[in-house]
């Protein structure tokens, strides 16, 4: 197995494709199709605008808090890709590449991050849970989902995401643990984008990596360069498969970095220098990929314009939808609680809307 | 004497203790560094060095739970809880360990720590980060409650936490951290903790309220006593120990009862707070004691968080409902 050759305890982290978009382990490449390697293209893109611009809207005042993915688009699509439809997505919350993979519609997406719970009601076919705001709490759902795939003997894996601080927490030992015990169906990507808001990576853990945690839960755990797609895609297939197998859970530390700020209202200079974010955006995951599929004719800066301006219209009219969309209606946000509404909830509704009416004489 | 919203309050409080007291250390998750993401702590790290103001792992059942273990070897750590709706992965350490190490090793150990964390809605925040929890705390014999709503009282009360023998957790009305500034002594002072203040008096009712919804009480206020409504309002401060003799007396002298909070309605401090008024005040009333609270909701995300916050208005209609009754 690839995964044991690249023994995190050794120091050794899987990439496959350099900064410049040369291609260095050739034995290790994906037989990805053409048509594949665009749409994972394209998609990286489209994240990258949905992100670029769901920002500047917050910067306009027209947004909430929003968490900016920017730089990671590799360690979300190249793991995600790896999956089938009727596998489960777990996010945390800065997976938007993989939500998007995952048939999420851009509407969506931008009415969770405006305040409307509508944003996690997803579409009977698409398997995925909501956003995971309590880190690393997931884990543990994704453990779940992952042995009761396994209980009824479907072939479903799930795969779910953490960050490099979310390792800290109890919840991801626990889940860790429970998957490995029971063998279950589970691929977990450590997005290590080296902050937890501004508490470093090296203050997490005393762990050379994140990876080699997968040690003491007896799986296996492998770094891979999470700035490139092909060497996150390659574990993640081995990892998926693997879990299909039936042989149990993967941990998979992809090594990149968020290169805007934790959210909207953190301030990053506070806790980091601008040389660092320069030496990292040198190694930005969308360049790499699209200078790899320039130098193999199958894309253009021509077409990369082009397709730019595209999505940012389409986000353009997307957000505006978003914008003009109503109010959560008041029955809404106590029609859910419960399957059916309590006695409480029934009084304390109506009493709310006689007080309503009355402001309104 | 300086001009100081809340959250620069505690800065200065926990400086001010720290330079005092070498026993206390400050952390949790941003704490050192950054200085907290509300900057609660920040220049704490510089000025105390990393040792006594540091950067926590990612881990609320570790922060409170070493917490417990350096409280009990002579230290009073000051922990955060980034939002009081992650303190849920410490329950077990707070509820199950810290509320119960006095009785259960009969006063050999004892735990002088303080727990702060924001709590409540009105910010417009994502999910997990609107949450008033204070009531589940209340419930648990062994640990103290406080919140405070001025910079006045936030200094007095977080002062009085540090100097508490037990476990405090100081819960923070995030919404108003920066809404207002009010003169704050240099010098040293304590404010009870168990102490409830009347801001203002009067005869007609008795309105009760806490932290970040004290604003809007004083509103609701202004705007009864233009119409002739006379109201008398206090500050529950503490939310336990609860203070019973300043809500019966003055229940015994105007005879009406309103309790206010965000938090939802069953189960909750205004419950609590009836009942002491029924139990000690109870041929004194002139109308049924009663609240004005959230709803029995999960706090909605803010397309529809506003039918959940209280505002001034509604207050004003239900003390009106009290008068009239
Ligand atoms: C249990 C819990 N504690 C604290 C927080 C506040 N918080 C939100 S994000 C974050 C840092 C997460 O870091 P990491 O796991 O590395 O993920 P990243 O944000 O870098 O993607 C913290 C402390 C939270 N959401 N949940
Ligand atoms: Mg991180």
């Amino acid at each position: 197995m690839l995964i044991d050759k690249f023994s995190p305890l050794e120091g050794k982290m899987l990439s496959i494709m350099d900064p410049e978009g040369n291609i260095i382990e050739k034995d290790l490449m994906p037989q990805l199709e053409d048509e594949k390697l665009l749409e994972l293209y394209k998609m990286m893109l489209l994240t990258k605008v949905v992100d670029t611009k769901a920002l500047q809207y917050q910067r306009q005042g027209r947004m909430l808090t929003y968490a900016p993915n920017r730089g990671q688009e590799a360690a979300q699509l190249g793991s995600i890709a790896a999956t089938e439809e009727r596998d489960w997505l777990v996010p945390a919350f800065r997976e938007l590449g993989a939500w998007l993979y995952k048939g999420v519609s851009l509407e969506q997406i931008y009415l969770y991050w405006y305040g409307n719970e509508e944003g996690s009601k997803f579409p009977e076919n698409i398997n995925m849970l909501p956003v995971a705001v309590p880190i690393a709490s997931q884990i543990n759902h994704a453990a779940g989902l992952a042995m009761a795939s396994r209980y009824k003997k479907e072939d479903a894996v799930t795969m779910a995401y953490v960050g490099d601080g979310g390792t800290s927490h109890g919840e991801f030992h626990e889940g860790m643990n429970f998957a490995a015990v029971f063998d279950a169906p589970l691929v977990v990507i450590i997005q290590n984008n080296q902050y937890a808001i501004s508490v470093p990576r090296h203050v997490q853990t005393r762990t050379k990596t994140l990876a080699e945690k997968a040690v003491a839960y007896g799986i296996p755990g492998i770094q891979v360069d999470g700035n490139d797609i092909f060497a996150v895609y390659v574990a993640a297939k081995e990892a998926v498969e693997r879990a299909r197998r039936g042989e149990g859970p993967t941990l998979i530390e992809a090594v990149t970095y968020r290169l805007g700020p934790h959210t909207t209202s953190d301030d990053p200079t506070i806790y980091r220098e601008d040389e660092e974010v320069e030496e990292w955006a040198k190694k930005d995951p969308i360049l790499r990929f699209k200078k790899f599929l320039i130098n193999k004719e199958l894309w253009s800066v021509e077409q990369d314009e082009k397709e730019i301006e595209a999505y940012e219209e389409l986000v353009n009219n997307t957000f505006k939808k978003v914008e003009n969309s109503k109010e959560v209606p008041l029955e809404d946000i106590f029609a859910y609680q419960y399957e059916t509404m309590t006695p409480n909830l029934v009084q304390q509704l109506e009493d709310y809307r006689q007080y309503l009416e009355g402001r309104e004489k | 004497m300086a001009l100081m919203n809340i959250l620069n309050t505690i800065n200065h409080t926990l400086d001010q203790e720290m330079e005092r007291d070498d026993t206390i250390v400050v952390y949790g998750e941003d704490v050192g560094h950054e200085g907290g993401v509300f900057r609660a702590t920040v220049g704490l790290q510089k000025k105390y060095g990393k040792e006594r103001c540091f950067d926590s792992p990612l881990a609320e059942a570790g922060i409170v739970g070493t917490a417990i273990g350096m409280a009990i070897n002579g230290l009073k750590p000051i922990v955060e809880i980034q939002f009081s709706g992650f303190i849920l992965p410490a329950v077990n350490q707070i509820i199950g360990h810290a509320a119960r190490m006095r009785n259960r090793s009969r006063g050999k150990y004892h735990l002088p720590m303080v727990i702060r964390a924001p709590y409540g809605g009105g910010i417009r925040a994502l999910e997990h980060h609107s949450e008033s929890i204070e009531a589940m705390f209340a419930h648990i014999p062994g640990l103290k409650v406080v919140i405070p709503s001025t910079p006045y009282d936030t200094k007095g009360l977080l002062l009085a936490a540090i100097r508490d023998p037990d476990p405090v957790l100081f819960l923070e009305p995030k919404r108003i951290y920066r809404a207002f500034k009010q003169e704050v002594p240099e010098e040293d002072y304590t404010i009870p903790i168990g102490k409830a203040k009347i801001v203002k008096e009067g005869k007609d009712v008795t309105v009760v309220s806490y932290g970040a919804l004290m604003p809007q009480v004083n509103e609701a206020v202004k705007e009864l006593e233009k119409e002739g409504i006379s109201v008398e309002v206090i500050d529950l401060r503490t939310i336990s120990p609860i203070d019973k003799d300043t809500i019966i007396n003055s229940v015994k002298k105007t005879g009406r009862f309103v309790a206010v909070h965000e938090a939802v309605k069953s189960f909750s401090v205004s419950a609590e707070l009836i009942s002491i008024v029924n139990e000690g005040a109870f041929l004194y009333l002139e109308a049924p004691p009663t609240r004005i609270t959230g709803f029995d909701i999960t706090v909605p995300l803010p397309r529809g968080e506003h039918h959940h916050m209280i505002d001034s208005a509604r207050i004003v209609a239900k003390v009106k409902e009290v008068v009239k009754f």
